[in-house]
């Protein structure tokens, strides 16, 4: 369906640019990271990539706790892809592509051990705060894994407890207890058109994606959670290239935070 | 008769802070937004445009179809669960209504508007400021529109009529409440949206719609300073 | 007395009351209102002697008999093609009106026009139901092979293209570019990456300022300090 715009870019990535003039593994400009931007969240952030546009918003909740783990707190990442943010997207219940980046970005958090569950914890084998990211696309124009990762952690830093008497919560007072993180994971979408490596993919890049590998990794370039998609396989040198890229642009969106 | 002076200090007739931008989301066809206090609306606009499933096409005109809902983090107390709600549903159907009339789609036989209304952070009004920002999307996006619809809610706190009633007047405790969310035609004055919750009597009612005119009229300007400063670039 | 109530060039909304009396006449995007004449969209006020209507400044393409314009192929059968034009409606292009070859029945027709090709084609119909017929017979429509297709504001073409041809003829020269604007807002340009996004620079420099003054001079300002050949001798 998209043979001739592939072969355009291809020819492009041959010439070492893309069709806005991007090198290949530069990020559109500006990259803005607003927090607290929603009152009514405990914490929230806005993240602009380019025209792509997320809001994320974290809201506390009380709970009891997974019987396995009676003294940790949890996660809980949603995403919806609002009809709003793109003429492709229809109104209705999460699809599949809303719930593989709900959990690609969950994975990038819970498994980085970003937040210490355990501190999460009020009453062991009660009660526990439940985070509970939503990640609400205001624009789509390519790239909502990597905005919609990095719109969660500026979120999850912005995010300070609200007041619970040990019964209810009242979230019309905020406390000035911060929610504490441990890690700062960045996932970074690295994008394999033909045999050429880019990233931040804009909307007609994304149609053409031979394959893609999410890497999140933390301060010291560990890697914490990856997620492959798309229809081509990889190989070992592509995974090795796409990793050192995915680490070394962690890195520089670490520092927009 | 306890309540002398707003919670927030505005005079009785006075809505609260409003901002309002056009052409905030690239990729639709029109968009919006519209924030009055802390009630913060987008709108995008896609259309007109192809309608699937056949049957809900009208061999006549496109037809307008709207959806109202709040993010999740949107609202002061708990999270509100996604998916929407038959409050959401019922909105949307109003929203539409409210929307509808000075439109013409005839040029657009089989097709569809669509209107997508969504609330990063809602306190009180936020079916009005929906509307407001969906009129301006709509406008935006370049249809046949006799006249924009702007909307805000009246209503009564205790004994005194009151305009953009806020959260902590929605939910006042010491007296009888009543909350109007008026939408209006600003040009001919006609109404296209009028809901009521609460206890009033039918003097007090066309008191405020009495009132409305004003009230609706300033935010009519409003949205149209908004509209012309997107294109601001382009006059001479 | 008539009175107007607005400038020429300047910005109208929807439900802005343009003019006042009976010696004003409403022409399009306009309605009269008792003595009133409205705003009926956002537009550009323009006077036309004693009309005063409103320039549209978005809006999605309307198809209309006669235009030129680039479509994309999505879905092949037995006697034709089916075409996105970029609006609500989709467009049939018939075997007969395909190609100036002779079209056997039975033919595979993916042979000549294949799911996501990209076409010039010309409007020969469109009915009340906005069911569109368009052919390929004519001069300059073609199948397009190479370049790219961006997507401008249908509005902005008659800016794009100029008084006969000649902002688009001095894009084209400037940046050596094939350039073709199809009048539902698709463009396609093919010219090699560096000059097809100073054409691409060009083209929505225009859009976005449309209806200033003196925009075929800044433009050919703009195309002169940006061509590839300058800014490579700067470096």
């Amino acid at each position: 369906m998209y043979r001739e715009l592939r072969s355009h870019i291809i020819s492009l990535l041959e010439a070492n640019t893309r069709l806005d003039g991007r090198k290949l593994t530069e990020y559109r400009q500006p990259i803005t990271v607003e927090y607290g931007v929603i009152k009514t969240a405990e914490g929230s952030a806005r993240v602009k990539i380019g025209e792509t546009d997320i809001m994320v918003g974290v809201k506390l909740e009380v709970g009891e706790p997974y019987p396995d783990t009676p003294n940790e707190g949890t996660i809980i990442v949603g995403a919806e892809l609002l009809a709003l943010s793109n003429p492709e997207f229809e109104p209705g219940p999460p699809g599949i592509q809303a719930i593989e980046l709900a959990r690609v970005v969950d994975r990038g958090i819970r498994e980085s051990k970003a937040l210490d569950f355990k501190k999460l914890c009020i009453t062991p084998g009660e009660k526990i705060w439940m985070v509970i990211i939503d990640i609400c696309p205001i624009n789509d124009a390519g790239n909502l894994f990597d905005a919609s990762s990095l719109a969660a952690l500026a979120a999850l830093k912005d995010t300070k407890f609200p007041a619970f008497n040990g019964v209810k919560v009242d979230y019309k007072s905020k406390t000035d207890e911060k929610l504490q993180l441990e890690k700062t994971p960045i996932a970074v979408t690295v994008i394999k058109i033909g045999n050429k490596f880019i990233v931040d993919p804009d909307t007609e890049e994304e149609k053409v994606v031979d394959a893609r590998l999410t890497v999140s990794s933390i301060e010291n370039g560990t890697l914490c959670a990856m997620q492959k998609g798309g229809d081509m396989p990889l190989s070992a040198e592509d995974i090795d290239k796409m990793l050192d890229i995915g680490i070394e642009k962690g890195k520089e969106l670490r520092n927009h935070l | 008769m306890t309540y002398k002076q707003r919670i927030d200090g505005r005079s009785f007739d006075e809505t609260r802070p409003i901002e309002a931008k056009v052409g905030v989301i690239p990729r639709a066809d029109g968009s919006a937004m519209f924030k009055i206090g802390n009630t913060w609306a987008y709108a995008a606009v896609y259309g007109p445009r192809n309608l699937h499933p056949k049957f809900l096409q009208d061999p006549q005109r496109g037809i307008l179809r709207c959806s109202y809902n709040m993010m999740p983090f949107s609202s002061s107390g708990e999270r509100v669960r996604p998916g929407g709600s038959r409050r959401s549903k019922e909105i949307s159907l109003v929203t539409q209504k409210a929307l509808l009339p000075v439109l013409n789609l005839e040029d657009y036989p089989n097709s569809v508007v669509d209107v997508f209304i969504e609330l990063p952070q809602t306190e009180a009004g936020s079916r009005c400021a929906g509307i407001c920002a969906a009129s301006m999307a709509l406008a935006d996006a370049g249809l046949d529109m006799k006249d924009l619809v702007s909307a805000v809610s009246f209503g009564k706190v205790d004994d005194k009529l009151v305009v953009d009633l806020d959260y902590s007047e929605e939910s006042y405790p010491d007296g009888p409440v009543a909350d109007i969310p008026i939408a209006m035609l600003p040009n001919s004055g006609k109404i296209s949206l009028l809901q009521m919750d609460g206890e009033v009597t039918k003097e007090e009612l066309m008191k405020l719609i009495g009132m409305s005119k004003k009230v609706l009229m300033d935010i009519y300007e409003v949205q149209k300073k908004a509209l012309k400063d997107k294109y601001k670039g382009v006059e001479m | 007395m008539s009175e107007i109530k607005v400038k020429d060039k300047e910005i109208s909304v929807p439900g802005e009351v343009l003019a006042v009396g009976m010696d004003v006449l409403p022409g399009a995007g306009t309605y009269r209102e008792g003595e009133k004449i409205v705003a009926n969209r956002l537009g550009l006020v323009m006077m036309d002697g004693r009309t005063i209507k409103l320039l549209p400044l978005s809006g999605r393409y309307m198809p209309r008999t006669n235009d030129t314009i680039i479509c994309k192929v999505i879905d092949v059968g037995f006697n034709g093609w089916r075409l996105d034009t970029n609006s609500a409606y989709s467009a049939m292009l018939s075997m007969k009106d395909a190609t100036s070859e002779f079209i056997q029945r039975g033919a595979n027709l993916t042979q000549y026009y294949d799911l996501g090709d990209h076409i010039v084609c010309q409007i020969v119909n469109v009915t009340s139901q906005k069911l569109i017929d368009v052919t390929m017979k004519g001069p300059g429509l073609r199948k397009l092979k190479g370049g790219r297709i961006i997507e401008v504001d249908a509005n902005k073409v008659p800016r794009i293209i100029g008084k006969q041809g000649s902002m688009v003829v001095m894009i084209k020269e400037s940046t050596q570019c094939n350039i073709i604007v199809g009048q539902n807002g698709l463009i396609w340009i093919d010219g090699g990456p560096m000059n097809e996004l100073l054409a691409i620079q060009a083209i929505r420099k225009i859009s976005a300022e449309s209806h200033t003054s003196g925009l075929t001079d800044k433009i050919k300002e703009f195309l002169e300090q940006n061509m590839p050949s300058k800014k490579t001798h700067q470096d």
